[in-house]
């Protein structure tokens, strides 16, 4: 396959700029790529540790444009966690952040480039590579876990045309980073936007800067991403009264918006002719799967669309039939060449092929109404997103079952978990435990103490009878 | 209460840390004070005092001396 991005197309051209003045045209980053990629001898695997820097993200072109293959890691990933990673993947070099180099003490420095420099692990052993994986991305956020997505160049490829196309994308977009660069609805932004040559702003600081806003209002920042929990913080600025001229899209993905919200976004959108994109994907579809078109943003509330270009959708009945019947629940499958190749655990994993063909069996579970356009309801796996962040509440029970020795039960509703136990003492050390281990916001989550674990017969959690405990 | 007392309360409680480690604290200085924990620390600092913060005082808001100045401001008229 051809490199992904035609950047030669768009020389002349500003590729990204960042909060500090610094910018770089297209035709710069074809040169720097290229420098970095003869500093690699031959392809092999790179631990990316990313910012929303430019040094991250000419990295991350270097290798896609190169078949180097980098792992991709938010750059404040413990140093434990961190060092479990290197001695399961071994990868030849890592891509950091200059600030973070004392960290790797032992290691060459063999370029640096943009306050990002490349570094020669040493390690004696590698793992072969199968020759279409492209890249390795988490599916949660930053708990360190060896599961990996893999994903090949024509995913990265086909998903970033495909959102190219609905969302009407040219060269005169600019959109601002929201999203860490690892998070895969972060980095379908940096894809898609490269594909047409369009200036990426990128930004460490959050919407909930004044640095953010000023950096926004002075390059004139076209679109912006955000999960759930992103549209919540931006009611709570009132954001409908920012007076920002240059903003034209705004997309949503990483979890389902409250209706509430959903609505009022629609509206505000429509009323100020910008269009408010409501997505829906996986890591496991490279990023998109699905889009509500922005003319229906307010009339398909709660809906999160139709299938993007080049795509399908069905749903599944609990016997494997297709769904025909609209209002129908049954388990959403997705075909299209976004699929991505399967998951790495280990080392070993890195050779293995195409073990999706094409097809996805997605967990979430769906309607669709008289008109196709599909609606969430529910899950069929044991997840919980917590600021867009899958976490698995089986696996949140095995640890701290495994730490504590405990009888508990974790479970709750998007952006709020209820860990629930019967020793009252025990409370606190297992909310702190809970949050070291996810590392999201305290805020999340809350431990709450009940009589007894309510289960079955035959010792199965009921977790339904958690649920009036719920805030609400 | 008084209203040092409520303002420290609300950082206490939203970012849960101890009162001896407010002075000097910026935004961002801890985990807990990421953009989720700033809007935690926004409604609860908006509970406390019964008012609403402007968008541009919300973004300003960027360490526990510069919220103490913003709500000294007229139209919140917090005294400390």
């Amino acid at each position: 396959m051809e490199k992904i991005w035609n950047l030669d197309k768009f020389a002349d051209k500003v590729a990204l700029k960042d909060d500090k003045g610094q910018s770089v045209t297209y035709r710069c980053l074809i040169e720097v790529t290229d420098k970095i990629a003869e500093k690699i001898e031959k392809r092999c695997l790179v631990f990316l540790l990313c910012r929303n820097e430019i040094g991250s993200v000419i990295g991350y072109t270097a290798f896609i444009q190169h078949k180097i293959v980098p792992l991709l890691l938010n750059s404040n990933l413990e140093e434990k966690l961190l060092q479990n990673l290197l001695d399961t993947y071994y990868p030849k070099y890592l891509w950091i952040p200059e600030d973070m180099q004392e960290s790797f003490q032992g290691m060459d420095v063999v370029y640096s480039a943009y306050g990002y420099s490349l570094l020669r692990t040493g390690y004696g052993k590698d793992y072969p590579l199968y020759d279409e994986l492209g890249l390795l991305l988490t599916t949660s956020g930053s708990t360190g876990s060896p599961k990996f997505v893999r994903q090949s160049y024509e995913n990265i490829f086909d998903n970033a045309s495909s959102i190219v196309k609905y969302l009407k994308l040219d060269e005169t977009e600019k959109p601002i980073t929201t999203l860490p660069m690892n998070y895969t609805y972060g980095l379908s932004i940096i894809n898609s936007h490269l594909l047409v040559g369009a200036t990426i702003l990128v930004t460490e600081k959050t919407l909930m800067q004044k640095e953010f806003w000023n950096f926004f209002k002075d390059e004139g920042a076209t679109s912006f991403g955000g999960v759930p929990y992103t549209y919540e913080m931006l009611d709570k600025l009132r954001f409908y009264r920012m007076n920002l001229p240059s903003l034209r899209t705004m997309t949503q993905a990483g979890g389902k918006i409250l209706p509430e919200l959903h609505e009022k976004f629609a509206k505000y959108a429509a009323e100020n002719g910008k269009k408010f994109v409501v997505m829906y994907g996986q890591c496991e579809a490279t990023a998109r799967m699905g889009y509500l078109p922005p003319e229906k943003a307010v009339e398909k509330k709660g809906s999160m669309g139709i299938v993007i270009p080049g795509g399908q959708f069905r749903l599944i009945d609990t016997q494997g039939n297709i769904i025909t019947e609209p209002y129908t629940t049954g388990e959403l499958v997705y075909e299209g060449k976004n699929v991505t190749l399967g998951y790495a655990e280990r080392g070993e994993d890195l050779i293995l092929g195409d073990e999706r063909n094409g097809v996805l069996e997605t967990g979430d579970m769906a309607q669709f109404d008289d008109d196709g356009y599909y609606y969430i309801v529910g899950r069929k796996k044991r997840f919980l997103k917590i600021y867009g962040n899958r976490v698995n509440l089986d696996e949140i029970d095995r640890m701290i079952k495994g730490e504590f020795e405990i009888d508990e039960a974790s479970a709750g509703v998007d952006d709020h978990m209820y860990i629930f136990v019967t020793d009252a003492g025990i409370s606190e050390t297992v909310r702190n435990f809970v949050i070291g281990k996810t590392k999201l916001n305290p805020a999340a989550f809350k431990v709450i103490e009940i009589e007894e674990i309510p289960k079955n017969d035959s010792g199965k959690t009921l977790y339904k009878e958690l649920e009036k405990y719920y805030e609400k | 209460m008084t209203n040092i007392e409520k303002y420290n309360n609300a950082f206490v409680n939203s970012l849960e840390i101890t009162e001896d480690r407010l002075a000097g604290l910026k935004y961002q200085d801890i985990e807990a004070w990421d953009s989720v924990g700033h809007m935690t620390l926004v409604a609860a600092i908006e509970d406390a005092f019964d008012i609403m913060l402007d968008t541009d005082d919300i973004i300003d808001f960027n360490s526990y001396e510069k919220g103490k100045e913003i709500l000294s401001k007229e139209e919140y008229g917090v005294a400390f």
